[in-house]
């Protein structure tokens, strides 16, 4: 395999690797099924009141 | 006799035999380190390492027959990070102080200069600076936030019994050994690396206990959803774990040397270096703090983050592409040009993320903006985020080759590195103390909030005056070594271009000095606040009730 050829294998591997993974995350974040869990996460610092014992 | 009952019923408790193990293995080596060590530091570390052993033993047995080791599940384990948060503000002041001495050893040579004793030459004194304030300072801030983090939003106690102590406590042993090392000269003389094989397979065997306790408390929460600081926190740990162990990857010269030959050489060991290095920025200086970001600046404005969502984009894509930004270090070296080209590249693209992370963590405050006037602990946030961005925004553009060969090996990088350290990593970390310290000894508030104004100020300012001195010194620097007369001759000689940084040092000195007061001043709040004490001129509850919140 020539220098050409490899890079060119790792350049266009690496691209589709990097847009799958985005691609996959963006699909996870916005399906609106996972709407409500992430609102109800996002609140997750403001319910736990300055306690020292487990809820 | 219930609590004997209890404890009969429990497992074996592995958090003290692990510990017990651990002290005896390292007391048996030490013992063979003191008497056969082959230099004086191996001497030195044995005799630390065997006071340890024995305190860790005499610790254990004075508090085993209370309750200090009991592991009571329905309350949260914070004893732990109260000693993280006197011991980040300990390690501040002497990292920072170790800053302004050597500053001022740059501005003026002869400062604490003796032909024949070396422990406060330049050269020690400036890893035990960048260490301190790094791995002393910002790590004792990251370990006691992600303790407190991890068990907040996870409801539940930390993980491993008396396991987060052994964290905390061979932790601190990690510093004292790496800071006498470097100032006995004792230093395997890679940079943010410098600690040599026997300190470093201590840190390996500390970080994993906490890779532990952090997985464990994971593993046992009763939230279904994993709070995106966590995330960030995770990362940290997990790359700092195999960056630490691949960079550090080394043969020691004898069991009882401090020397070590490394397993990489040439243009690879440079690679894995700036590889560890650039991402000891991005993992370290950089997620862990954002995790604090996540959690603090919600609770102190009493308001979710601005969007979940892109706090999750943020999350992956940072990740993803930091770890590929390193080769930036190495332009015009024996790095291959593409690869070079590589970490250009992803250096410019993480500029997205980055301030991706930055606006969702300004945004945060959208419809609060009026506490930014009453509250100056949440005005710290603020200002840590702002200079995250100008920082996040400067590095992709000095990682261009073009301005990199003008910026690189001057004071420009210092700056630059000062922007994000003391801006970024420092604002965010005083303003997560002074939010912890009234949380965990249950005060009403801090001592006074106007000391944290002043504080606010004085780091400000002294910002100021570094960055700016480091710019104007770090392009003079730049433009003169490349600056060549007709005959193709260099312009100026080397000791020209250091004559002409005299001003600006003393500048930066300045800003530094600045910069430790303020410090200083947070650590006398702090110690008030845990006294009990709240300052007589101050109410209570800090609003003018003239001001109305512009909405």
């Amino acid at each position: 395999m020539s220098y050409e050829q490899l890079s060119a294998f790792a350049q266009t591997s690496g691209m589709i690797y990097f847009m799958a993974i985005f691609a996959a995350v963006c699909l996870y974040v916005f399906w609106p099924s996972n709407r409500a869990k992430f609102d109800k996460a996002a609140r997750m610092p403001l319910e736990n009141e300055d306690i020292d014992h487990v809820r | 006799m219930e609590p004997n009952l209890l404890k009969s019923k429990a497992l074996p408790r592995f958090d003290i035999i692990f510990t017990c193990g651990v002290a005896f293995l390292v007391a048996l080596w030490a013992i063979f380190a003191t008497s056969h060590a082959e230099d004086v530091g191996m001497t030195v570390h044995g005799w630390i390492f065997l006071g340890a052993a024995i305190t860790a033993a005499l610790g254990l047995v004075f508090t085993a027959h209370g309750t200090a080791l009991q592991n009571d599940q329905s309350t949260y384990s914070d004893g732990v990070i109260r000693f993280g948060v006197i011991a980040s503000t300990f390690w501040g002041i002497v990292g920072m102080l170790v800053g302004v001495v050597i500053a001022s050893q740059l501005a003026f040579p002869e400062l604490l200069y003796f032909k024949d004793f070396g422990f406060l030459n330049f050269g020690r004194l400036r890893p035990l600076h960048t260490s301190a304030v790094i791995f002393a300072f910002g790590g004792n801030v990251l370990l006691a936030t992600s303790f407190y983090v991890v068990q907040r939003t996870c409801r539940a106690r930390l993980f491993g019994g008396m396991l987060p102590w052994f964290v905390f406590w061979g932790y601190q042993l990690f510093i004292v050994l790496a800071a006498t090392g470097y100032l006995m000269g004792v230093t395997s003389g890679q940079e943010y690396a410098e600690p040599t094989w026997h300190v470093d397979l201590w840190l390996t065997v500390v970080w994993v206990a906490y890779l532990l306790v952090f997985l464990g408390t994971l593993w046992k929460r009763k939230e279904p959803h994993i709070y995106v600081a966590n995330w960030f926190y995770l990362a940290f740990i997990v790359t700092i774990a195999m960056l630490h162990v691949v960079n550090n990857l080394a043969v020691p010269t004898s069991p009882f040397a401090t020397t070590s030959y490394p397993l990489f050489g040439g243009v690879q060991n440079a690679l894995t270096q700036w590889w560890y290095g650039h991402n000891a920025v991005g993992f370290f200086l950089t997620a862990g703090f954002l995790a604090i970001m996540y959690y603090f600046i919600p609770k102190q404005v009493n308001r979710p983050v601005y969007s979940y969502q892109l706090s999750i984009v943020h999350f992956w894509a940072l990740i993803f592409i930091y770890i590929w930004a390193g080769p930036h270090h190495l332009h015009y070296t024996a790095l291959p040009q593409w690869a070079q080209t590589l970490g250009m590249t992803f250096s410019i693209i993480l500029w997205m993320p980055s301030w991706g992370g930055m606006i969702n963590g300004l945004m945060t405050l959208s419809g609060a903006w009026d506490k930014l006037r009453t509250d100056p602990v949440l005005r710290m946030f603020v200002a840590s985020l702002a200079f995250y961005g100008m920082s996040t925004f400067e590095g992709p553009v000095m990682s261009v080759r073009a301005v990199n060969s003008l910026s690189h090996y001057t004071d420009w990088t210092i700056g630059h590195v000062h922007s994000g350290a003391l801006g970024w990593v420092g604002m965010v970390s005083f303003g997560a103390l002074y939010a912890l310290t009234p949380w965990l000894w249950k005060r009403e508030r801090l001592y006074s909030l106007k000391l944290v104004e002043m504080h606010f100020w004085l780091s400000t300012i002294g910002i100021l005056f570094y960055i700016s001195s480091m710019w104007v010194s770090g392009i003079q620097q730049g433009l003169m070594w490349r600056s060549y007369n007709e005959f193709g001759f260099l312009t100026y000689s080397f000791v020209e271009t250091v004559k002409a940084m005299h001003l600006p040092y003393i500048v930066r000195a300045i800003g530094g000095l600045l910069y430790l007061i303020g410090t200083c001043i947070m650590a006398y709040n702090l110690w008030r606040t845990i006294d009990g004490a709240v300052a007589k001129k101050e109410p209570l509850v800090l609003t003018n009730p003239n001001l109305v919140p512009a909405e």
